[in-house]
């Protein structure tokens, strides 16, 4: 059974008998104690895995029907809420706050037999591009323990590509979810905004996050988005479209596609040469296979990072005003001050400095006389932006790119200067600002050793079609 | 544009966060590099673009008006930092 392979196959040989959960749960808990010093889990569920596996076993057993996840082992990323567990953002400010529910995703995944199995380590409040910021120590990637395993979902990533649990939930922003998908080496998938429920997943920017998947394969992510998407009533901005089976989607009957690719993405100089060569050589195999693929002006490519960090930094400082040290969180221990100074103090020793600096930024892209100069001017842009995709995709199936310009990192590399960091995400934010789906696909492999991804969009709620022309893509190499 | 101390000092108060001396020099520094790196957006052309306010199509999502979804005082009031099984308590802020 080990190494996991498919969440059909190890379905297949619980069915069959060959493993039951409790094995299943027993082996990545092992794993995860050989790993810990990657730092991919703030806090492992060990016994509540195993009575989980042992109540699952006992379902199969006696007949009755079983989940879509069944005995599935998930690890979740530390910003969505796991009703009576702690979520902390992977902040001193909430380190010891409990979840009194759960997030609508964590429900759909438990409704269908998955077993939770810990929660990943992260950069603070989703914020970051690398797991160096967050309260609890950086994730290290497997691949190479001195580079970093991208970021904000760096644990999530980890998990799965060090084997620690099969598939795992991490959130994307602005490409948190895809960047580090593509620097640990396995599949990274971004929903369209609205596809599943943000409810209980800790805000960062409400009009960009959404929960992703980490998986080995496509079919895997496919199934496990088919269980988290859907309508919520604790969501009004999640889509009232209906769910298609995504798993039993995925062929795509010999379909050529039409894809297009931005000219500016590839000569963009911050790319690395050879991950430039890798994906036009790419590029080349895919029109030999009869598929077409055409270079297209995207004059904003420079533009888009910006456009990101305005409207995040807004949406993020006022989302953080939330924590005040009063209903929740850290509270200072400064005594004989008045609230406001509270308040201050409280936020100033719990949020940590990249937390601090976002929260400065959208406080001041908000504020009066900025305001229009800086906020209404972004939001002009990611109209611009929005626009163009339905061009685009009036015109073509896809939009693929590198994921990222460069492969992962060595820690301390990038973290002194926070716009540099920032650029790491030129190709990733775009999909967030338009709302589309998006998948970082693992399929190449640079001579530095580390791997790296293909970035696959598609128009919004063609979910069926990204994970169709992913299958493609997958096999293709 | 300069970030000036002014600045920063008030963009604090209004984040409800403070800086020691040496911090402020740091964050100072990198609102900055910041706010230089955001202001590139000025060499686009926006003239008569209607601002994007709203991301989906999902407005106006109506149900019926039946109390659910809430969740119990005992619950709420569990994370608190101050304990009480009534109210939300902050340290005494009224000086006589």
């Amino acid at each position: 059974m080990f190494p996991f392979s498919s969440i059909q196959a190890y379905q297949n040989s619980l069915s069959s008998g060959i493993v039951t959960c409790v094995d299943t749960v027993t082996h990545y808990l092992q794993q995860i104690g050989n790993n810990q010093q990657l730092n991919a889990f703030i806090e492992v569920f060990a016994d509540e895995a195993l009575e989980a596996a042992s109540l699952l076993d006992e379902k199969r057993k006696q007949g009755k029907p079983l989940g879509k996840l069944h005995g599935v082992v998930v690890a979740i990323k530390d910003v969505i809420c796991y009703n009576g567990h702690k979520v902390s953002a992977a902040s001193k400010m909430i380190e010891n706050f409990t979840s009194i529910y759960h997030a609508t995703a964590v429900e759909k995944l438990l409704a269908e037999d998955a077993i939770i199995i810990g929660r990943n380590n992260c950069d603070e409040f989703a914020m970051g591009s690398s797991s160096e910021n967050s309260a609890f120590g950086v994730v290290k990637n497997a691949l190479d323990e001195s580079r970093v395993p991208g970021g904000s979902s760096g644990g999530s990533a980890v998990a799965v590509q060090a084997g620690m649990c099969m598939v795992s939930l991490g959130s994307d922003t602005g490409g948190s979810v895809r960047q580090p998908a593509d620097f640990c080496g396995i599949v990274g998938l971004k929903p369209s905004y609205g596809r599943v429920s943000r409810y209980g997943l800790i805000a960062y920017a409400s009009s960009f996050d959404q929960i992703g998947i980490f998986a080995n394969t496509i079919e895997d992510a496919a199934l496990t988005l088919e269980v988290i998407a859907g309508v919520d009533d604790y969501d009004s901005t999640v889509s009232q479209k209906e769910v298609p089976s995504y798993a039993a989607l995925l062929d795509s009957d010999n379909k050529k596609y039409k894809l297009a690719y931005f000219k500016e993405a590839l000569e963009n100089e911050a790319l690395d040469a050879e991950i430039k060569q890798q994906i036009l050589s790419f590029i080349a195999l895919l029109k030999a296979q009869g598929h077409t693929v055409e270079p297209i002006n995207f004059e904003w490519l420079d533009y888009v990072v910006p456009t990101y960090y305005i409207l995040t930094t807004a949406e993020a400082s006022s989302n953080l005003s939330r924590f005040d040290g009063v209903r929740f969180g850290h509270q200072t221990a400064q005594k004989n001050i008045d609230l406001t100074e509270l308040y201050k103090a409280s936020r100033s020793e719990g949020f940590g400095k990249e937390v601090q600096r976002r929260i400065m930024l959208g406080t001041f892209v908000l504020s009066s006389g900025y305001y229009d100069a800086y906020f209404t001017k972004a939001q002009q842009v990611r109209q611009l932006l929005y626009q163009r995709s339905k061009e685009i995709f009036a015109d073509y199936d896809a939009i693929i790119s590198p994921t990222v310009p460069a492969t992962a990192w060595k820690f301390g590399e990038k973290s002194d200067n926070p716009t540099a960091m920032y650029l790491a995400d030129i190709y990733t934010v775009f999909a967030n600002l338009v709302g589309i789906p998006a998948v970082s696909l693992p399929l190449f492999k640079h001579s530095n050793s580390m791997p790296f991804g293909l970035q696959v969009m598609c128009s919004h709620f063609e979910e069926v079609h990204l994970h169709q022309l992913s299958k493609v893509l997958m096999h293709l190499k | 544009m300069e970030v000036t101390e002014q600045l920063v000092d008030k963009l604090a108060h209004l984040s409800r966060l403070r800086f020691s001396a040496d911090e402020k020099i740091a964050i100072k520094n990198d609102l900055q590099n910041m706010i230089g790196f955001v202001q590139k957006l000025n060499e686009v052309d926006t003239t008569g673009v209607q601002p994007l306010l709203h991301m989906g199509d999902a407005n106006n999502v109506f149900r019926a008006d039946e109390l659910k979804g809430s969740v119990t005082r005992e619950a709420a009031l569990a994370n608190a930092p101050i304990p009480d099984n009534q109210f939300f308590k902050v340290p005494k802020v009224i000086k006589k």
